[in-house]
């Protein structure tokens, strides 16, 4: 089911589809290695629910919010 | 091979790699103690430089901020790649780069090297934390991915000094052969529209051929910096429309900019890593995980931040005042020395006072600086610092900062000097320069002994709640509230003025973690003081010196200076006789008749010196905040720091500093009147607008000359001291102008 990556809830995976990338935002987001295709999963959320954590590729990352909305994903 | 004339000729290598990759630990085991950190001219990188030797031959190691990426989105960023292709003056070409790659994190630290790969220089890889890698099931094959990427792969353990040997062959092997021309991992139609874009690049630009990785940023870098700086640079107009098609024509052809460059080059990570990790089926949770949902967590996450922050707070606060003690009694020995071993004159005082005056301004805070330095490097080494940015970020976010803003905050209450230093962990230019800004507005450690000595000379000692409050308690706190409130304002100011701009992402790496190494601890504790002392030394004792000159300069005319100086004398003959056969009230009636003299020598002379004049001068804009010119004086001599007003009110009342100046001084400030009237000088709302003025101003020379060697321009610095004094007095203005409707 198509969502954005902000939508998930805590543990659940999903398969990135597209990334809205004009902004720098979006450029960094693909640097770290978040590309179509690939599988993250939200670990947490920052105590005020705001940024958020994931892991990806092996490791940790943290994005905002608004930020993770820029990431179009299939739940898993 | 070289021939051999040339064998011992120096050579150069890069360090480039991913923050949190042993980068650091890996050049400081390389370079051992030779290593120098300057700057690069007009940014705020710092340019950190080591040499070793192998086989008698000099390197030079270069060691490039970390990154993620290079692509460059601040004139900051642009300095390693003008490294790496050699366009930089004041670092050699470069021979080799050696990618430091951590194994444990392998996709995303390929990424960059992929980017390094293009600059089609010699490269070399060290392998970093394999040990943590195989700690959670993995493993990595060095020499397979050596062969799948055809550059050498070293393992290293830089904290054990392992393989580092192998390593300086492995370089000296890579720089005496010219490189394999790597192939781009980009479609072959983005290929085909670089080579082309090239050459309209190179016609205009003489016979030197654009390197193909500029090429490339060209077409993926849309709309940023890095655009503009090359728009600017080639200086066409037709190249910007060129732009605009070769993209259009990209993007239909499948190759959507700017998202082709990541997605080809994890495309071509994939295949590098084919094989050469293995991994457990099932991803065992680690402690480390059970760590971080621990430090994370809403409740227990936020209270072990709260607690590490003030062990934290505490320790810069007060484990520092027993060196600063040992400081302050230091520059007091050596003055006295000078002062009894030099004969009296300009010299003797310039020595005493200027000189090592100045030298015990820069000195004093090194303790707070080390201290602050040395938790900052173990809390970023195990991977703390990043967690407590995350747990902050949405309240900095308010006033528009990001988590990272948080703790360089915080360290300024204690001193704003490590805490500007402390904004070099916050990439982003303009949140970093934003922080650098209000940083200085947190109530520090040198405004306490203003307040400590206006609140108990003026704010009665007034207890409500059955004592639990304290009136006096209440007007500290509410000093340190005012700075933290328009600490806030000025951010927002500032983030939607002058540094301008959309937010910045708060795309962050929460590193795994481990213990920190003793090592890094250690260097990083040094190098924190030792930059201080290097960046910001020679500005303050420059500044001390000039102060100390307009308080000495010009000398009391002997006509003016006669008076005084005959009356000492007539009190220390007078002393003689007593001494021999005198009662002992009497030897102290003398004693304290001479200290009276004195100081009011003192005071005379420095009343009437170009600071004290200044004053007299500025008496009209001060009169408003309810000052004289004796406060205005005072609040001017005390640029140098702030702490230093305390001692000169005492000197401009005539009390000199005494053992119990404090207590004399509150008495007398209370005492002191409007000069030929019996209306008294202070009262509260005067002892409060002098306490706001200092919450807010920025009477501290060495943040200025912190902030000047941190931002690369002075710009920056007569910024914060001309906002903050503005803000002073009008805060102060305000104070007193208020408080005397109220509080007469």
């Amino acid at each position: 089911m198509a969502t954005l990556l902000s939508e998930l809830s805590t543990g659940q995976s999903a398969r990135v589809i597209d990334v809205h990338a004009l902004g720098e935002a979006g450029q960094r987001i693909l640097e770290m290695g978040v590309t179509p295709g690939v599988t993250i999963r939200l670990v947490g959320a920052a105590p005020l629910g705001d940024p958020l954590a994931f892991e990806v590729r092996g490791y940790r990352l943290s994005l905002r919010k608004a930020e993770a909305a820029l990431v179009g994903v299939e739940r898993i | 091979m070289k021939p051999a004339s040339t064998a011992q000729q120096a050579r150069t290598a890069a360090l480039i790699g991913n923050p949190n990759t042993g980068k650091s630990t890996l050049f400081g085991a390389l370079s051992g103690v030779r290593q120098r950190v300057g700057n690069y001219p007009g940014v705020t990188v710092e340019k950190k430089l080591g040499w070793m030797t192998h086989r008698g031959r000099r390197w030079t190691l270069v060691d490039l901020p970390g990154t993620y990426s290079l692509a460059p989105r601040s004139p900051d960023e642009m300095v390693a790649i003008d490294v790496l292709l050699g366009r930089r003056e004041d670092v050699p070409p470069i021979d080799v780069v050696l990618c430091v790659v951590d194994a444990s994190n392998l996709e995303r630290n390929l990424y960059l090297l992929s980017q390094v790969l293009e600059f089609g220089r010699p490269v070399v890889v060290a392998l970093t934390m394999t040990d943590v890698g195989e700690s959670r099931g993995m493993v990595v094959l060095a020499e397979r991915l050596a062969r799948n990427l055809g550059v050498p792969v070293v393992p290293v353990r830089a904290d054990k000094k392992l393989g580092l040997e192998v390593l300086r062959k492995a370089l000296e092997a890579a720089a005496d052969h010219s490189p394999v021309p790597t192939e781009s991992p980009f479609p072959e139609s983005f290929r085909a529209e670089v080579e082309t874009l090239g050459a309209t690049l190179s016609e205009g630009n003489g016979a030197v051929p654009a390197p193909r990785y500029l090429v490339e940023r060209l077409l993926l870098d849309t709309g940023g910096y890095f655009e503009a700086h090359m728009l600017e640079e080639k200086g066409q107009t037709s190249l910007r429309d060129a732009l605009k098609d070769t993209r259009a024509r990209l993007a239909a052809s499948g190759c959507p900019i700017p998202a082709v460059e990541a997605i080809s080059r994890y495309g071509w990570v994939a295949k590098v890593v084919d094989g050469v990790v293995t991994r457990p089926t099932e991803a065992p949770v680690t402690l480390g995980d059970r760590i971080d949902s621990l430090l994370t967590h809403r409740f227990w996450g936020t209270l072990i931040l709260a607690i590490t922050m003030l062990i934290m707070f505490n320790a810069v606060f007060s484990w520092a005042q027993w060196p600063m003690e040992a400081v302050e009694n230091g520059v007091k020995g050596l003055s006295g020395l000078v002062e009894t071993h030099l004969p009296e004159g300009a010299l003797r005082d310039l020595l005493a006072q200027g000189v090592i005056g100045g030298i015990g301004a820069v000195v004093i805070f090194i303790p707070q600086i080390m201290i602050l330095f040395f938790f900052l490097a173990i809390l970023e080494d195990c991977g703390y610092l990043a967690r407590a940015a995350f747990l902050m970020d949405r309240l900095m976010s308010r006033v528009g900062l990001s988590g990272k803003s948080f703790i360089p905050l915080l360290s300024s209450f204690a001193c704003a000097i490590p805490g500007v230093m402390a904004t070099r962990v916050i990439e982003n230019r303009r949140d970093r320069l934003t922080t650098i800004m209000v940083a200085p507005l947190m109530s520090c450690s040198a405004r306490l002994p203003v307040y400590t000595l206006l609140i108990a000379a003026f704010i009665p000692n007034e207890r409500f709640l059955g004592g639990l409050l304290g009136l006096r308690g209440l007007t500290l706190a509410s000093m340190y509230l005012l700075g933290i409130l328009v600490a806030a304002a000025a951010a927002l100011v500032f983030k939607r003025t002058l540094l301008k701009g959309d937010a910045p992402p708060f795309v962050m790496e929460l590193p795994s973690y481990k213990w920190p190494s003793s090592g890094v601890v250690v260097h990083r504790t040094l190098q924190g003081g030792w930059s201080f002392i290097y960046r910001a030394g020679t500005l303050i004792l420059a500044v001390s010196i000039v102060m100390w000159a307009a308080l000495y300069y010009p000398r009391l005319s002997p006509s003016a200076a006669a008076p005084l100086l005959a009356e000492q004398e007539r009190l220390r003959a007078q002393k003689t006789a007593v001494e021999l056969k005198g009662t002992d009230a009497e030897k102290e009636q003398l004693r304290n008749a001479l200290i009276v003299v004195s100081d009011r020598l003192e005071g005379t002379q420095k009343r009437q010196s170009f600071l004290g004049r200044a004053g007299r001068l500025i008496e009209p804009a001060v009169r408003p905040l309810g000052w004289d010119w004796r406060i205005g004086s005072a609040v001017l001599a005390s640029f140098p720091a702030r702490e230093v007003v305390v001692a000169s009110l005492g000197v401009i009342f005539d009390i000199g500093e005494s053992e119990d100046g404090d207590r004399r001084l509150s008495q007398t400030l209370r005492a002191s009147t409007w000069q030929g009237t019996s209306r008294p000088l202070f009262n509260t709302p005067v002892a409060l607008s002098i306490m706001v003025f200092f919450a807010l101003c920025a009477q501290c020379a060495s943040t200025l000359a912190v902030i000047r060697r941190e931002t690369g321009h002075w710009g920056w610095s007569a910024l914060s001291f001309t906002y903050m004094t503005l803000l002073a007095y009008l805060g102060a203005l305000a104070t007193y102008q208020v408080g005397m409707l109220f509080l007469p």
